[in-house]
């Protein structure tokens, strides 16, 4: 019977394809797959200069923005897909923690690191590198429109600043989860969400990611978008002037920097149990805490090094800005609560 | 009409009781084999996962609204859309049945396009037309010296409305166009030369004779756009969530796989009432259809306002099919805008480099693998898809011929699939499937396995209406002649399904192709397929990504549009659409 | 007296896909007349009629309903009855519906509705189906109901287009007699298209041939029978036996032949001159065995066939020339019997070539 014989083609098909599938490659430079978000970068010469003295091919999968780059951890835990994960920050990293996404190291380079950033006493997530999220204008603009400058968070509910500000969705984007943590810090969880109502009703922009906010929706970048007000870093600025094509004395954006207007972000990395390259999934961990990679970094990701011993680049030093009162929440709250105030915000402001 | 007695009984009734019982154990049961491993098995694990929610409703936070909030939008979105392509379908289903013009046939192919075309694509699309960045908003912005987009389309209510209708309005087209063209004209002309006015005649007669199309087409409009995925996510943006979008969201950003699983139970429950309520339709529609030449019945517009009504129907489906589509393939060329992070000045103008970037993996790129290696990932699994999706629908199909008792439940559960939706498959499967051996990792064949899923009631509702309709007098014609079954099955049914099964190919092919809500779940980073490239991209910003988006959109739409050509020239005399 | 009333149809002419379907169509029918409209499949018969009913345009020509040009009616203002092969009753409604459909598209009142309904469902004895479905009618009841709907509806003019060619020969023959009688009580006009010439001397009380887009002849039975205008008329009517010739003497008409020379008749004498070639046709009638009074027109020939068709038997000769000739016989004949048939000179008509 010719169907019969079809599915016996079939079965021997698919066992011949699976087969296939499963092989592996062997020989050659060992891969280790680092997973992080999608703004992740470092210098060609310095990922070189690690691949060559451990003899290791790196491989820097981009997931998305950190939220969904975690979920996306947690999710295929039982069999991860990386070595590696970078880019859980200080807002996620209870989430990281309780599902147990890591497995401890002890870095030894864990003692050039200000006690203040080392947020995880077990060691399964190490700080890197931290920044501020801001808000952040386009000076162009508001010098063309004649308007002020916003100075507070009640500012940008004025009118005159109708339908002039992006916001990252918090339930994906870090980003905006950190700026929706400064405002609860600053309004209180009882009455954060008026102040959002307000903002909806002045033309709040809602984008999925920080990406996108900034590289298509804000005016003072490439993607020369609608809205001169972002929720961004307060390190862009800097990085606006190093990446102009020609030489600028001043940077063509800044940062707001009020009371409360900011929220410090830490960003860590962690080795996902499980993986198969433990000793050199260990080694790249210090490499990055290591002063050549904390160096490299704010000139390529536009944050602060947590490496004490790390220099940071004079153009950075001039055009970067520093909050003097950010906003905190306790790690305690924040895990307590978060989820809540995502949902309680997305029903709010998305619906 | 004694010859009805005789159809549907394939080679395959053999006179041995013991043989056919055999037979029809092996028919039937490795596709019920199949569905339950790779339908119901899930599906299991997410109504489990759902009562764990139920129960332990304390640590889990939840309120119903998170539930009835989506529910209500994507009902009345799907209600609104589907209306609104019965305004655009209609008319143009009327045309089609019933008037002969230039151009006809190439119409008729244009309008099957979208159908088949991914959602990214489609999204894209829509993009690069009437996105902010889109030709219409540059061309306005350039026209009148404005410096931000006029013209807001995308991320409203109206653009996924709009997408909708473009989807869907080849159903409708299809579905009642085709049933209209075969209704007997005499019907029409009895009533006529009794007296029926031609508003009476429509009323009277038409209307009622066409309603089980009607139902069926309007049916199957809803259930598509009520568990639109790609479409609501890419098109509408975070204001809007459907279920779909909510599964997705609860999954990838809340990381609340009971609520999830909650949401899936419930968007089953309803697409499968609607999946229900569609077959128990289409099984009745026996109205019967009088076979005739093609062109008998069709006449050309002579009147001025049948040429009104003919000339302003053609412009507006070809503006609303074919622009985006154009929009996408023009803008894949041009470079209008700089790329992230680039500053200083753009050179506007044609290029080429953003199909050179498809080969191209820089150490810092956004993907694992150039994204060429996507399109190869594509098509590779799109092969096997065919490969299952035939080989088992060809089981089914005999199995449901033989006997028409099992038919009706066994057509219900293979249709069940196509209305489970994208997303909920692919929740079961990453639910499901997470252990080694048999997680996405190891075993890639899981996203053709669901894949083929989704096409399999395409490929069954293509072959069995042929297969049903070969008279018994064929096989018994050749069995006289002296042919053993086996022979007679090669030489009378395998040619005469041989073309179905031909179509049924290039359905499952191209659905596999542009597959993006369960894939979305199951794709690996090191094995992306083309619609999560093209997703992936979309989401991007800078001129380069987008660019490199909408060119491999648009080797995607000359992939279906190759597709949709064969498919048109292969079509199968007297089969009912759909 | 009752009101007489007349279609006529002038010149029609109308092309299908570019060739010519139509070329000129002219004929009338007058209250208590049925013309039988014969032609092949595919000679625009169902065409014509769909043109008179108004569903179709005819290119050029008139329709006339007591010489008012009905362009520009419309169909359902028409009140013309029209009937079809496959009934095409409404599948959706019942047969009382069915039947009430024409009544109720005048407005007619649910009273005035129900009595007539009833009443002409009587007529065609299908009173006691009125509930039932038209799916579950046999060929014969659905032709019926299909009579009473256009009935019902009281037409004008009522067009039948083959509407008993798919059910079997006694029930065929049952409804012609059925239909006859209704047709000739209601004295409507009507118009009955078909291709078996049999049905229309059934029912037509005037036969029109259609070949070729024209009408080619138009006449009684009898007329028709006793003096086709050609070739294809002859043979449309089924007469098989056709003998070339030369005109050899006109007034008495002599044509010479292969098989000798024939005295001939004419539907106009004069119409022929000496030496043209001329086809000879032997109508049917009579019985060609007897000599009768004068013993003219002998043809002799070789028996061939002989079938017995129940009544009569049917003789193939074998001529002189090769060629065959049939007749009737009601005495069986041998096969390679010798016969010698006489041939009345009015059954032998002379056609032009």
């Amino acid at each position: 019977m010719k169907s019969k014989i079809l599915s016996i083609v079939i079965i021997l098909g698919l066992f011949s394809l699976a087969l296939s599938a499963c092989q592996t490659q062997s020989n050659g430079p060992t891969t280790l797959t680092i997973m992080t978000h999608d703004s992740f970068a470092a210098s060609d010469s310095v990922i070189a200069a690690f691949e060559v003295a451990n003899n290791a091919k790196l491989v820097f999968v981009k997931s998305g923005d950190a939220g969904a780059a975690l979920n996306k951890a947690i999710l295929t835990k039982d069999n991860p897909q990386a070595d590696v994960f970078y880019g859980v920050d200080n807002t996620f990293l209870s989430r990281a923690i309780s599902e147990g996404i890591y497995q401890a190291y002890a870095s030894p380079v864990l003692t050039d690191i200000p006690e203040q950033y080392k947020l995880d006493a077990t060691n399964q997530a190490l700080p890197v590198d931290y920044s501020d999220v801001c808000v952040v204008y386009d000076k162009a603009y508001f010098v063309d429109h004649n308007l002020p400058v916003p100075q507070s968070l009640d500012d940008l509910t004025k009118s005159a600043y109708k339908n002039l500000l992006v916001m990252e969705n918090p339930a994906s984007s870090s980003t905006g989860l950190a700026f929706l943590l400064a405002t609860i810090a600053q309004y209180g969880p009882d009455h954060y969400l008026d102040y959002w109502k307000q903002l909806k009703a002045n033309g709040l922009v809602v984008v999925d990611g920080w990406e996108t906010a900034y590289y298509t929706n804000f005016s003072g970048s490439s993607g020369k978008g609608a809205q001169p007000l972002v929720i961004s870093y307060a390190s862009d600025p800097a990085a606006e002037v190093i990446n102009a094509s020609s030489p600028v004395t001043d940077s063509p954006i800044s940062s707001i920097i009020g009371k409360n207007m900011c929220f410090q972000q830490i960003e860590f990395v962690g080795i996902l149990k499980g993986t198969e390259h433990l000793v050199l999934a260990q080694k790249f961990v210090d490499f990055m805490l290591s002063q050549q990679f904390q160096e490299d970094m704010p000139l390529q990701m536009y944050v602060y090094p947590v490496n004490s011993r790390a220099k940071l680049p004079d153009s950075f030093v001039k055009y970067a800005q520093v909050p003097e009162e950010p906003a905190t929440l306790s790690p305690e709250v924040i895990t307590a609560n978060r989820d809540q105030w995502i949902n309680d915000w997305t029903e709010a402001i998305l619906h | 009409m004694d010859q009805r007695l005789d159809r549907g009984h394939s080679t395959l009734t053999g006179t041995d009781q013991r043989t056919r019982t055999r037979l029809g154990i092996f028919l039937w049961g490795i596709p019920l084999v199949f569905l339950a491993v790779f339908f119901f098995l899930p599906l299991g694990r997410i109504l489990w996962t759902a009562l764990q929610a139920a129960l332990k409703s304390t640590t889990i936070a939840f309120n119903i609204r998170q539930v009835s909030e989506p529910l209500w939008f994507t009902t009345w979105q799907a209600v609104l859309s589907t209306l609104l392509t019965l305004l655009l379908g209609l008319p143009a289903a009327y045309l089609f049945a019933h008037y002969a013009f230039k151009g006809k046939s190439t119409l008729k192919v244009l309008t099957t396009i979208p159908f088949i075309l991914p959602t990214v694509v489609a999204a894209a699309g829509f993009n690069a037309l009437l996105g902010p960045r889109g030709l219409v908003n540059l061309g306005l912005m350039h026209l009148f010296n404005l410096s931000s987009a006029p013209i807001t389309f995308m991320n409203t209510l109206g653009a996924i409305l709009l997408v909708h209708v473009f989807y869907n309005t080849t159903i409708i087209i299809r579905v009642v166009g085709s049933a209209w063209s075969q209704l007997d004209p005499r019907w029409e002309h009895s009533a006529r030369v009794l007296g029926a006015s031609r508003w009476q005649t429509l009323r009277e007669v038409t209307i009622p004779l066409l309603r089980p199309s009607l139902l069926a087409a309007a049916l199957l409009v809803f259930l598509f756009d009520f568990t639109s995925f790609g479409v609501i996510l890419l098109v509408g943006g975070p204001h809007f969530t459907s279920l779909e979008v909510a599964i997705y969201q609860q999954v990838y950003s809340m990381l609340n796989l009971p609520l999830a699983g909650l949401l899936s139970v419930v968007q089953l429950a309803c697409t499968f009432l609607v999946t229900l309520i569609y077959t128990r339709i289409n099984g009745s529609r026996n109205i019967p259809l009088m076979p005739h030449l093609n062109s008998e019945g069709l006449r050309t517009a002579k009147t001025r306002s049948e040429k009104l009504f003919l000339h302003s129907m053609t412009t507006l489906l070809i503006l609303l099919l074919t622009l985006p589509m154009l929009a996408m393939v023009l803008r894949s060329f041009l470079r209008l805008g700089a790329d992230r992070g680039e500053s200083g000045a753009v050179a506007i103008g044609f290029t080429l480099q953003y199909y050179q970037q498809l080969f191209i993996n820089s150490n810092q790129s956004i993907f694992y693998v150039p994204p060429a290696q996507a399109a190869v990932n594509s098509l590779y699994y799109a092969t096997i898809t065919v490969i299952l999706s035939i080989g088992l629908g060809l089981l089914a199909t005999y199995a449901i011929t033989r006997s028409a008792r099992q038919a009706r439940w066994l057509n219900t559960l293979i249709t069940l699939p196509l209305g489970a939706s994208a997303v909920t498959l692919g929740l079961g499967f990453l639910v499901t499937f997470n252990i080694p051996p048999f997680d996405p990792e190891h075993f890639p064949l899981l996203i053709p396995i669901a894949h083929t899923l989704v096409a399999l009631p395409f490929v069954v509702r293509s072959v069995q209406p042929v297969l049903a309709s070969i008279p018994a007098s064929l096989r018994n014609a050749a069995s006289v002649l002296g042919a053993s079954s086996w022979k007679v099955w090669r030489e009378v049914e395998f040619p005469i399904i041989g073309r179905a099964a031909l179509v049924g190919a290039i359905f499952s092919f191209t659905i596999s192709l542009g597959e993006f809500g369960a894939t979305s779940f199951l794709a690996r980073p090191d094995r992306p397929t083309l619609p999560i490239a093209i997703a992936r991209y979309l989401s991007l910003p800078g001129d380069l990504n987008y660019g490199q988006a909408l060119a491999m959109s648009t080797l995607l739409l000359l992939v279906c549009g190759l597709a949709i050509f064969m498919l048109e020239h292969i079509r199968l005399p007297g089969v009912s659409e759909i | 007296m009752p009101e007489t009333h007349q279609l006529s149809v002038h010149e029609i002419k109308k092309t299908y896909e570019g060739q010519p379907l139509l070329n000129g169509v002219s004929f009338d029918v007058a209250s208590g007349e049925v013309l039988c409209l014969l032609g092949r499949s595919g000679s625009g018969k169902s065409t014509l009629l769909r043109i008179i009913a108004g569903i179709e345009n005819a290119d050029s020509g008139l329709v006339c309903w007591d010489g008012k040009d009905l362009r520009g009616i419309s169909t359902h203002l028409r009140r013309f009855g029209l009937m079809f092969q496959d009934y095409a009753l409404f599948p959706h409604r019942n047969v009382a519906e069915n039947v009430a459909f024409g009544l109720r598209m005048q407005g007619a009142s649910r009273s005035e509705i129900e009595g007539r309904v009833s009443s002409v469902l009587e007529q065609v004895h299908m009173d006691k189906f009125a509930l039932r479905s038209v799916t579950d009618l046999s060929g014969g009841e659905q032709q019926r109901v299909a009579l009473a709907r256009a009935l019902a509806a009281a037409p004008r003019l009522l067009m039948l287009d083959e509407p008993l060619a798919a059910l079997d020969r006694s029930l065929r023959e049952q409804l012609q007699q059925e239909l006859r009688d209704v047709l000739h009580r209601t004295g409507i006009p009507a118009i009955y298209v078909t291709h078996d010439q049999e049905e229309a001397l059934a029912l037509g009380d005037r036969m029109a041939l259609l070949n070729q887009g024209e009408i080619v002849q138009n006449d009684i039975p009898e007329v028709l029978y006793r003096w086709p205008k050609n070739r294809w008329v002859a043979q449309f009517l089924g007469m098989q036996n056709f003998i070339e010739g030369r005109v050899t003497t006109i007034a008495p008409l002599h044509v010479q032949t292969a098989i000798g020379s024939f005295q001939a008749s004419a539907a106009v004498e004069n119409n022929f001159s000496i030496g043209e070639a001329v086809i000879l046709v032997i109508t049917p009638g009579t019985d060609l065995t007897s000599a009768g009074t004068t013993a003219i027109n002998p043809l002799t020939g070789i028996c061939k066939e002989c079938l017995f068709k129940g009544e009569y038997y049917q003789v193939q000769l074998q001529l002189s020339n090769g060629e065959s000739f049939l007749y009737y016989s009601n005495r069986a004949v041998k096969r390679h019997e010798n016969v010698a048939l006489w041939l009345p000179v009015q059954n032998v008509v002379c056609l032009k070539k």
